[in-house]
């Protein structure tokens, strides 16, 4: 399963290749000889961070700051009614599906490393497991699902303990940064599955794998942000 | 922007493997596996060392992540400072916003 050999890359520098602007999917190249897709998606990724970072401001700024529960790490009881609630947030769920996101990363790379190897002889068992893009793909998008199923499961549960958009500060902010996360997961998924649609039709060969790389690099993107989300809402009382 | 051919006789000095992408993700976890005991060891959890540890961990998972399996570290460094500098302005509102919002900033005057 660990097999060293260095997949080849597709950075969309054109160094790794060296062949005809057209050959990698009908890309343009920049005058430094770049992929204009990848200038796109980096620039793109840059701006999402801008957004991402004014919604984790929002949601720290108006931590701590709700009157009225519940609250995420602390018991609260309702002096109207002496209705307890205890701290909302579900750390193990939380972490289940913080794990499910990040070896959905691992199985990004490797679609992507299976992509750029197509050509490469599979021998072994564990060659041959290593070089199926589809397999990768599918298990992307499956890791994609399961961890917007742990979002639905705790967005559900919150909502039966009291907790909605419209509750207090820390609901707005908390459903507005993570649901937020969450469209983002879903457009991946819907992205990943145009992936495995066009690898079933004709298969994904090396020539493709710029579309994967920005497709991979969206979604790791998606990763590092609830990294962050993860520590700063869920971690940090 | 015009439709250049891509710049040849580059070469990169090395490539990430398939046992670096396993690597990787095995770091990951474990550095998840210890963010989440420290939430639950009251000693850690109530010590001052909590948070700053909790932030150094995530920004090292972070930039694992970017690196290695975003090829940041491979890649041109056009890639770097399109992602760098937005992440930097990103960064210097939130601490921005943070301060202006704290305690500190209604103490000395600047939020009534």
């Amino acid at each position: 399963m660990t097999a060293t050999t260095a997949p080849t890359t597709a950075h969309g520098d054109g160094h790794s290749h060296g062949d005809a602007p057209h050959a990698h999917g009908g890309g343009h190249y920049t005058s430094l000889g770049l992929d204009s897709r990848k200038i796109a998606i980096w620039t793109f990724i840059g701006s999402e961070c801008m957004l991402f970072a004014s919604l984790i401001s929002t949601y720290l700024i108006y931590k701590g700051r709700s009157p009225e529960g519940p609250f995420p790490h602390e018991t609260w009881t309702n002096p109207m009614t002496g209705e307890v609630f205890k701290p909302i947030l579900n750390i193990p769920v939380t972490s289940a599906s913080t794990f499910v996101l990040l070896m959905s990363s691992l199985a990004m790379v490797l679609a992507l490393a299976a992509v750029q190897n197509r050509h490469v002889p599979k021998v072994t068992m564990g060659q041959k497991i290593l070089g199926s893009s589809k397999l990768w793909l599918w298990m992307t998008c499956l890791l994609g699902i399961g961890f917007l199923g742990c979002q639905a499961y705790e967005f559900t549960s919150f909502i039966h303990e009291g907790l909605t958009i419209r509750t207090n500060l820390f609901g707005s902010s908390f459903f507005t940064l993570t649901g937020f996360h969450g469209a983002h997961v879903t457009a991946g998924v819907i992205w990943l599955f145009t992936l495995l649609a066009i690898d079933y039709k004709r298969g994904l060969q090396p020539e493709d794998a710029t579309i994967v790389d920005i497709a991979a690099l969206y979604w790791h993107f998606v990763d590092v942000v609830w990294i962050a989300i993860f520590t700063l809402v869920y971690l940090i009382k | 922007m015009a439709d250049h051919a891509p710049a040849a006789g580059h070469a990169h000095e090395e490539h990430p493997t398939w046992s670096t992408y396993w690597k990787v993700a095995l770091f990951l976890t474990i550095i998840t596996a210890v963010e989440v005991s420290a939430y639950y060891i009251p000693a850690w959890e109530t010590s001052w060392v909590y948070v700053p540890s909790m932030l150094i961990m995530s920004a090292v998972k972070f930039f694992v992540v970017v690196m290695y399996y975003m090829h940041l570290k491979y890649d041109h460094k056009l890639f770097r400072s399109l992602f760098t500098g937005p992440l930097m302005v990103a960064m210097l509102t939130l601490i921005g916003l943070l301060f202006l919002f704290s305690k500190l900033a209604i103490k000395i005057g600047l939020l009534a």
